[in-house]
């Protein structure tokens, strides 16, 4: 993230909300976005971040609430004066005019007679000098969306919106446009608010992302924070894939939680518990697949103290070139999921052999046990009804 | 004689593998436009040729005509129908524009406004057409009555000193004078404007509106730079379904009009019909054609609008 000490051209939404009807799109939310940085609001489609986005480029009127660029409140501005631009879905292109009227067209309408230099400028930075002349539909859809931002930045806005400006793209040239945004990012320094629902784009992109779920904030952080330390189900499960065991707490000891699952016992940081651990209560122990060691119950004698220990046999295998992936059935939980290396393979780890998971209790998280298990799991399409 | 012996027939050469190409499948696209072509060639190509061998005939009814190529029929009947020409041409440009100016709000409306609507609406645009267009055209004969509700309010407002003055309306009448029959044309054709219109505009992506406004266009500038370029189509095909038929309509000025009035669809009816001079109504016919044909490719050449489509 840019530091900058001037946070005059700060997002700020202050109690923000939209209604529509009885449907609550966005529930009141606060959300400051610091000058500079690159934003992502990331969240399945219905979850109310398309809106927030549209809020703050002034195309949706906000029920509740305001919408500050820096000190001035934009919240009842059209977006026509509003220092905002936006990058559309499907980019929305003016099919009638060239690249070049396409580019030029935000400054013509702020009355600047000369913008060839501007213009050609622009298009050098996404690399579309040539093409100035064609029309819209004669580009690849990669060429159209570099378009779509060239026409958005080359305005200088105070804030760029993308709204889920890959999603029609195929998946290399969209790895390549995430590099390239973010290239372009770097370079102008300009504020990027970009809403998807790829929550591997959000983490390559952004250094902040927030995970939104049914109208509301669900956490904010730096991509790696909300992958290590997620704080809710939804993000757990929403972000990469976790494994969620549910426990109970046995014992605390100092800055340790101790709990029991399934015969197993388990070591948790007290500082990576977000629910209240009270003794006898339920708390969901997480972990990462990939953090997880897998070893034949033979050798379990060759396991070092001190790491989290569940027992388990090998339910199904799959291999998938960098890693193996394997559902374990054990008492502690139905199926959990381990994804391990392929560095050196044991032959003996196939399906329906006995096996130690162990890892390091410093990447166990803790969550509170009353939300929904499931919540942000990828099969599950959020249901929009449930938001109101 | 030496005995033959007669080798065993060799093995009979396997069939060619490659077979011509099927010749039926190659022709179906011809078969298939077969019934259009028909159509077209008894309905259009020959009642064209027979018209135009009609308009260099020469002869009268009694004696029978004969095909003598006698262009000068053209010349005498351009030179003698010139003001009706004109003033059809006249007419149907009014009844154009005023056909756009009505139809593009309410078309636009239909497309960006309508909502739950629209449907309905756009049944209430067909719905005079579920009459007879004599029937309609004679309702306003009703409307523009002398001494009507109508008539009454616009003289009471002073709107026909106005128009008089302006030669559209004679005294306190409106019907028998130019903008009656203007006013028929543009209600009978108003729905050819409204629908291309409508479908060119409702094929707008609305986020191309949301994209001007981000883009600092004001609702004007955005309609002026935006919507209105992309419904061109639209407006170049309204407009041409309205004034092609327009200006060759007779019945408006039949019903609504005087003999002041009288557009070239009359004089080509009352040649062909009461006159019976058919040489000189094909040679009109052919006229008006080529005229229309004329303007038409100069408007769309004009336009510009084969960008768009």
């Amino acid at each position: 993230m840019k530091t900058t000490n001037d946070n005059g051209g700060d997002v700020r939404l202050t109690q923000i909300g939209k209604t529509y009807g009885s449907f609550t799109a966005v529930h009141p939310l606060d959300l400051t976005v610091p000058q500079g940085s690159f934003f992502a609001l990331l969240g399945a489609s219905g979850c109310g971040k398309t809106t927030t986005l549209r809020m703050i480029a002034g195309l949706e009127e906000p029920t509740q609430g305001t919408v500050h660029l820096g000190d001035q409140d934009v919240t009842h501005l059209p977006p026509y004066k509003r220092p905002v631009n936006t990058v559309f879905q499907s980019y929305a292109l003016f099919p009638h005019l060239d690249i070049f009227e396409n580019v030029a067209f935000g400054l013509r309408r702020r009355g600047i007679k000369s913008v060839k230099k501007q213009v050609e400028e622009m298009l050098d930075l996404v690399q579309l000098g040539e093409q100035a002349r064609k029309k819209p539909h004669q580009l690849s859809g990669g060429q159209q969306q570099r378009v779509a931002v060239a026409r958005a930045l080359i305005n200088h806005p105070k804030v760029l919106l993308l709204d889920e400006p890959l999603g029609a793209l195929d998946l290399k040239l969209r790895r390549q446009m995430q590099l390239e945004l973010k290239r372009i990012q770097t370079e102008v320094g300009i504020t990027f608010i970009h809403v998807t629902h790829d929550q591997e784009e959000a983490m390559t992109m952004a250094d902040t992302v927030a995970v939104m779920n049914a109208g509301r904030v669900e956490q904010l952080g730096s991509p790696t924070d909300l992958y290590e330390n997620p704080k809710t189900t939804f993000v757990a499960n929403f972000l990469g894939t976790s494994n969620l065991i549910e426990a109970e707490v046995d014992t605390r000891s100092g800055d340790e939680i101790v709990l029991k699952a399934g015969g197993c016992k388990l070591s948790l940081p007290q500082a990576r518990c977000s629910a209240p651990a009270t003794n006898g209560g339920k708390v969901l122990v997480g972990v990462r697949p990939e953090k997880i060691s897998l070893t034949h119950a033979d050798d379990a004698g060759e396991i070092p103290e001190g790491r989290n220990r569940v027992t388990g046999r090998i339910a199904d295998s799959s291999f998938i070139g960098v890693s193996t992936q394997y559902v374990i059935d054990s008492p502690a939980c139905p199926e959990l999921e381990v994804y391990a290396q392929n560095i050196d393979r044991d032959a003996r780890l196939v399906p329906g052999a006995e096996v130690v998971l162990h890892w390091n209790p410093a990447h166990t998280f803790g969550l509170d046990a009353a939300q929904d298990i499931d919540a942000g799991v990828e099969t599950v399409e959020p249901d929009e009804g449930v938001a109101a | 004689m030496a005995a033959v012996t007669r080798a065993p027939a060799p093995p009979a050469p396997a069939a060619p593998q490659q077979k011509p190409p099927r010749k039926r499948g190659r022709l179906t696209p011809y078969w298939l436009l077969l019934p259009g072509i028909l159509w077209l060639v008894v309905f259009f190509a020959l009642p064209m040729i027979y018209q135009a061998s009609t308009s260099v005939q020469t002869g009268s009814l009694e004696e029978g005509y004969k095909v003598t190529w006698h262009f000068v029929t053209y010349w005498d009947a351009l030179s003698e129908y010139w003001p009706q020409f004109v003033r059809s041409v006249l007419y149907a440009a009014s009844a154009t524009i005023l056909c756009l100016l009505l139809g593009y709000p309410l078309a636009y409306l239909l497309a960006f406004r309508a909502g739950r609507w629209r449907n309905l609406l756009l049944i209430l645009v067909i719905a005079p057409f579920f009459t007879s267009f004599l029937i309609r055209t004679l309702a306003w004969k009703t409307i523009l009555a002398d001494g009507g509700p109508l008539v009454g309010a616009l003289n009471a407002l002073h709107v026909l000193d106005v128009t008089s003055w302006l030669g559209w309306t004679s005294g306190d009448r409106v019907l028998a004078t130019p903008l009656a029959v203007v006013c028929g044309l543009t209600y009978n054709f108003l729905p050819f404007m409204i629908l291309p219109l409508y479908t060119s505009l409702e094929r707008i992506d609305a986020r191309l509106h949301e994209a001007a406004g981000d883009l600092y266009a004001r609702p004007v500038t955005t309609f002026r730079k935006v919507t209105f370029p992309l419904s061109m189509p639209g407006v170049v095909s309204g407009t041409l379904l309205t004034f092609i038929p327009a200006a060759g309509d007779y019945v408006n000025a039949d019903l609504l009009g005087s003999t002041d009035t009288r557009m070239v669809g009359n004089v080509i009816q009352t040649q062909f019909l009461r006159i019976l001079d058919y040489p000189t109504a094909a040679a009109l016919s052919f006229i008006l054609m080529a005229a229309i044909l004329a303007m038409v490719t100069v408007y769309i050449r004009r336009s510009g609008t084969e960008d768009l489509v």
